[in-house]
């Protein structure tokens, strides 16, 4: 038979990282069991029964022997700790610059993506290698997880907030997408297909989409179907705090604390504006629009606001 | 097991398995102690869910703290540590063997235990009229705060139902330590039941002390 | 109830068996040994329903198309989860064995509270007809962790019925954890000093501190799932100011520590068994009777690890994922101590102890899959995995279920005054280690490749290692088969059990009858030794 591992395809630096920790595992795991198999067939076998009156002497215990193996094994638990944790923080934690954002909304029982030129895909996604791609991750019924067994990566798709993470695929190929949560009767059939590509041809297929707006367009439209224009003008401060250069940066509330305005940022101040009130404004001006705004198209308005901030956030490609 | 002999002395109350009455009585009070640790991390789950959603918006919990009604609240707890004096003045009384006592004050407990079990169905029938009841009947006239009001008003309700529904519970109880007393089942020697059943409503009653002031007293603004 | 002291007769002797005659005496016994066959019958039941279950989605899992409509497949691995851990593997050991022996081996004539025993009997068999009902009228589809807001908001199925059937069974694992831990406290014979009590009996009070602390945080969780479910009122639901993982949170506080209340009474019946088929005290007594009490605390810290892709921040994880290594630590100390009490020892190989190998073995391989699950970083490729499913049956079906066949085995003696075949006993432990590995070690090598679990339908490169697994499975299906064959025939027609078939110390074997009567010993027992002393030494030792 062909080429059969135990791993699945690599296409990821951060996917090698996790092999190798598991590998670490591996070792550990294989090496402790065949230590105990081996002391415990030995054993059986060398203190077998002799005779139906043998009578072994008591041996109590040995504390420098108890310490011995609760330590040693404690200290190599703590290298898979500290590896496993390193590593969980990297994938979790996406650069703050220079990111290939998309945004995923999973739902009963299919995967929407968005790239931020405006295409739209059904259960596939395209990612060019050598960038880094950072995930936001939205639901709009039940828990859903997006599984990439390829880049070693999954996070729970959990209504009402957003989740994400990131890699750089390294590997051109296609890969399975999985939704890893259970979500009812199709949740073995919320898959899909990660498809990498080199740069080059990346920028090929992005233009050979059909799509005339960018995200950030297609979230000023609705910018301005839901009346935000009304009172968020552009550039002009009044009773409503200013968009302009909001996202990505520190805002003050009116209760002491700063927060950092990022995507679940904005997103609650647009469901739930009253939850928090930057300092110098009032409460209870803008209406609340709970249930009133798709999943998709809060992603769009975010992309949109985001649009609105420096550069160094920049949104389009 | 003790010898044939001993075996025809031991008080009537005493179970067989048991070597003693000191055994069965230190097994009772213990058991009784280790099922109301089960009954503090029973109450603790909601507690738990409480104050986290009471944290998250404080705010609502600050408007929906003026439907809570303060006087029937306060009229109760006074009512409860009244119930849990009697209730701790008839144990006293069996200890010293003083039936007629015990009765009356067992009776008074019960008594009072129903005042605030029929306080709390006023309370509950204020919420009713108010539209305050989750569920399709729910209506918050503040409608900036009516979804979250609905999740406080669903924990107020489970936390307070789930009190009362104890209080019931203590309240049958009551009625059996009534009926057994009556009957002269207890004395110096032997009135574990009474011991236990004590127990069990003080908790009861520590429960609601810890309620009042989280459900009714703090919050409060403007 | 007979309360006669029995009179040994020439060739016929009162036991609890034959103490009494007819429905009325079983059903409303109070006697701790007949409640532990009700429960043995009841919860043997509820394993061979669960086990259809199994047999369902392994035969719909040999195609990558699966063969049932996918709702009926979420209904057999719900149903199949629910009724194996609350139904079968919570209650079993403890209920049984547990129930049984806790009082001779401690030298008590009962537990502490006879009725309330019976209480939690008649309390399973409620929860448990709920649950059957539930099945019946058309089944669950949450997956038997319940989350929201599917369980809460989306389900059509019966949710709350079944949730309240796991609800009532909790309160059946109450009342037998709270009736073991003041039998424990309060009802020693004399000379039974804490550090003379036998391992399985320091198992199980660790498994009662569990079970008394954790199960309430269950029984609240379903309850708000249910008032939920019926009210709408948003405490689950995002859309409506609610917060999904607090379910989680609320859920796993009770589950983790669920699961070692499933395999402590395992560990517990695993040192009897290695002391006695060696023939020598427990290496290491104080440090395993302390490993109990320190799995049972340090079980209550670790919930988080289940969140690690859930959106549970990553400090709280870091920290979960540190006490998850370090409830490892115990758990290897038990396997250490249980491998050198072999040494110098005086090994015998009958079929107790092969249950017992193939629990250290197969116990070890579970436990350091876990150490995998708590390294977050490979956590994240695997949880939701076929990977996770492989660990958890190897540590339950593997660990606990083996461990109750052995005890079911090595205690058979005492129970029914008889012998079993040995021969088919060992065979029938052979077909269940070779059809068990068979099944779940292809599991791990699908979780790692990416197979996630739930799933009724997989891609087609995973064709093959679900082919094996459920090859396996059917190999495992006979294997457990065989015993229920043999033992219920051994029941009626095995050769009368010598007092003590096994030579084994302990006051079960040493000071009560085979099989007891009914009030356990003839003479009050008096402990005059250590624990295990099986060298003989007459003064007693010091411990440390």
């Amino acid at each position: 038979m062909g080429s059969f591992s135990i791993f699945p395809p690599r296409a990821s630096a951060g996917a090698a990282e996790v092999d190798a920790l598991y590998g670490f595992l591996l070792f550990v795991g294989i090496g402790m069991t065949l230590l105990i198999f081996f002391f415990v067939f030995v054993f059986a076998i060398k203190y077998r029964r002799k005779s139906p009156e043998d009578r072994p002497k008591a041996i109590h215990g040995s504390i420098p022997l108890e310490i011995a193996w609760s330590v040693i094994p404690f200290l190599i638990m703590l290298v898979m700790f500290g590896w496993g944790t390193k590593l969980y923080f990297q994938n979790y934690s996406p650069p703050t610059r220079d990111t290939l954002d998309i945004y995923i909304t999973g739902k009963q029982w299919m995967w929407k993506i968005q790239y931020p030129g405006g295409q739209r895909e059904i259960n596939e996604l395209h990612v060019p290698t050598g960038r880094a791609v950072k995930l936001t991750l939205a639901s709009e019924d039940v828990i859903h997880s997006f599984y990439i067994p390829a880049f070693r990566l999954k996070h729970d798709v959990v209504p009402g907030s957003y989740q994400t993470y990131w890699f750089e695929p390294t590997k051109p190929g296609r890969y399975h997408i999985f939704c890893a949560e259970y979500c009812g009767t199709n949740h073995s059939r919320m898959i899909g297909w990660v498809t990498v590509m080199d740069p080059v041809r990346y920028q090929t297929w992005l233009s050979g989409g059909n799509t005339s707006e960018s995200m950030a367009e297609l979230g000023e439209r609705v910018f301005e179907q839901y009346g935000c224009v009304t009172c968020h003008v552009l550039d002009q401060q009044g009773r409503v705090p200013s968009l302009r250069n909001v996202f990505g940066k520190p805002v003050q509330l009116d209760n002491g604390q700063t927060v950092l305005a990022d995507e679940s940022y904005i997103r609650e101040s647009i469901l739930n504006p009253n939850a928090k009130i930057v300092k110098g404004y009032h409460r209870d001006i803008m209406p609340v629009f709970q249930g009133q705004i798709g999943e998709e198209s809060l992603l769009q308005l975010i992309v949109y606001i985001k649009s609105l901030s420096a550069p160094a956030n920049e949104v389009s490609k | 097991m003790a010898s044939h002999d001993l075996a025809l002395q031991h008080p009537p109350e005493l179970k067989h398995h048991f070597d003693d009455a000191g055994q069965q009585r230190e097994s009772s009070i213990l058991g009784m102690w280790a099922f109301l640790a089960t009954e503090i991390l029973f109450f603790g789950g909601m507690f738990c869910a409480y104050t986290i959603y009471r944290s998250l918006y404080h705010e609502a919990f600050a408007s929906t703290s003026h439907f809570m009604n303060v006087t029937i609240g306060g009229i109760n707890t006074a009512v409860l540590i009244c119930s849990s004096l009697t209730m701790a003045l008839a144990v006293r009384a069996a200890q010293l063997g003083q039936k007629k006592p015990l009765i009356w004050l067992l009776i008074l407990t019960l008594i009072l235990g129903c005042v605030f079990l029929g306080l709390k169905a006023v309370e509950y029938h204020e919420k009713w009229v108010d539209h305050h009841i989750p569920g399709p009947g729910f209506h918050y006239a503040d409608a900036r705060y009516a979804q979250q009001a609905q999740i406080l008003f669903y924990l107020y309700f489970a936390m307070t139902g789930l009190h009362a529904v104890h209080m019931i519970v203590g309240a049958g109880l009551l009625i059996t330590l009534i009926v057994m007393a009556a009957r002269n089942r207890f004395s110096t020697a032997w009135y574990t039941p009474v011991d236990m059943i004590g127990l069990y409503w003080h908790f009861v009653d520590i429960v609601w002390i810890f309620l009042f002031p989280l459900l009714y007293l703090i919050g409060h603004t403007k | 109830m007979s309360t006669t002291l029995p009179h040994p007769e020439l060739g016929v002797q009162t036991n609890y068996l034959n103490a009494d005659y007819g429905w009325k005496s079983w059903l409303f016994t109070t006697d701790h040994k007949r409640i532990a066959l009700l429960y043995l019958f009841s919860i043997t039941a509820f394993f061979f329903v669960g086990g259809a279950f199994a047999v369902a989605m392994r035969v719909n899992l040999l195609s990558p198309n699966g063969i049932f409509a996918h709702d009926t497949y979420n209904k057999l691995f719900t149903m199949h989860g629910v009724i194996m851990v609350f139904f079968f593997l919570v209650p079993s050991i403890p209920a049984t064995l547990g129930n049984f022996l806790i009082p001779p081996m401690i030298g008590a004539r009962d537990l502490a509270f006879p009725r309330i025993n019976l209480l939690s009997w008649y309390i399973y068999i409620v929860g448990g007809v709920m649950a059957l009902t539930a099945i019946v009228r058309g089944g669950v589809d949450t997956g038997w962790t319940f989350y929201a807001p599917f369980s809460s908001t989306y389900s059509n199925t019966h949710v709350i019925l079944a949730a309240m059937g796991v609800f009532v069974a909790g309160f059946s694992s109450i009342l037998t954890g709270l009736n073991f831990i003041i039998t424990i406290h309060t009802m020693r014979c004399p000379g039974m000093y804490w550090s003379r009590l036998p391992l399985f009996v320091w198992g199980h009070y660790a498994t009662a501190l569990i079970q008394v602390l954790a199960t309430p945080v269950l029984a609240i969780t379903i309850f708000l799932l249910c008032l939920e479910r019926v009210l709408q009122a948003g405490i689950f639901d995002p859309n409506l100011g609610g917060d999904p993982v607090l379910f989680q949170h609320l859920f796993w506080f009770y589950s983790h520590p669920a699961v070692y209340i499933m395999i402590l009474p395992g560990m517990a019946v695993i040192s009897e068994l290695v002391a006695c088929f060696s023939r020598k005290a427990i290496f290491g007594y104080g440090f395993v009777a302390f490993s109990s009490v320190a799995i049972a605390v340090l079980g209550f810290l670790v919930w988080g690890h289940h969140l690690f892709v859930a959106g549970q921040s990553m400090y709280a994880s870091m920290v979960f994922s540190f006490i998850s290594f370090l409830v490892a630590v115990p758990s290897a100390i038990k396997v250490f101590n249980w491998t050198a009490t072999m040494y110098q020892g005086s090994v015998s190989y009958d079929t107790p102890m092969l249950y017992a190998f193939g629990f250290i073995g197969l116990f070890t391989i579970g436990g350091l899959t876990g150490l995998f699950l708590a390294t977050m970083a490979i956590d994240v490729h695997v949880t939701d995995t076929y990977f996770v499913i492989a660990h958890f049956h190897y540590v339950m079906v593997g660990g606990m279920v083996m461990a109750y066949l052995g005890g079911i085995h090595f205690w058979f003696p005492k129970i029914t005054g008889r012998l079993y075949p040995e021969v088919w006993a060992k065979f029938a432990a052979l077909v269940i280690f070779v059809g068990f590995n068979l099944t779940f070690f292809p599991q791990f090598i699908l979780g790692y490749l990416g197979m996630p679990r739930r799933y009724a339908t997989y891609a087609e490169e995973f064709h093959l290692l679900n082919v094996m697994s459920t090859a396996g499975a059917s190999i495992l299906g006979i294997g457990y088969l065989i015993p229920m064959i043999y033992l219920a025939w051994a029941w009626r027609h095995g050769p009368i059990s010598p007092q003590n078939p096994w030579h084994a110390k302990g006051l079960e074997w040493e000071q009560s009858p085979t099989p007891p009567p009914t009030f356990n010993f003839i003479e009050p027992p008096v402990m005059t030794e250590p624990a295990y002393n099986y060298s003989g030494a007459e003064e007693e030792v010091e411990l440390g």
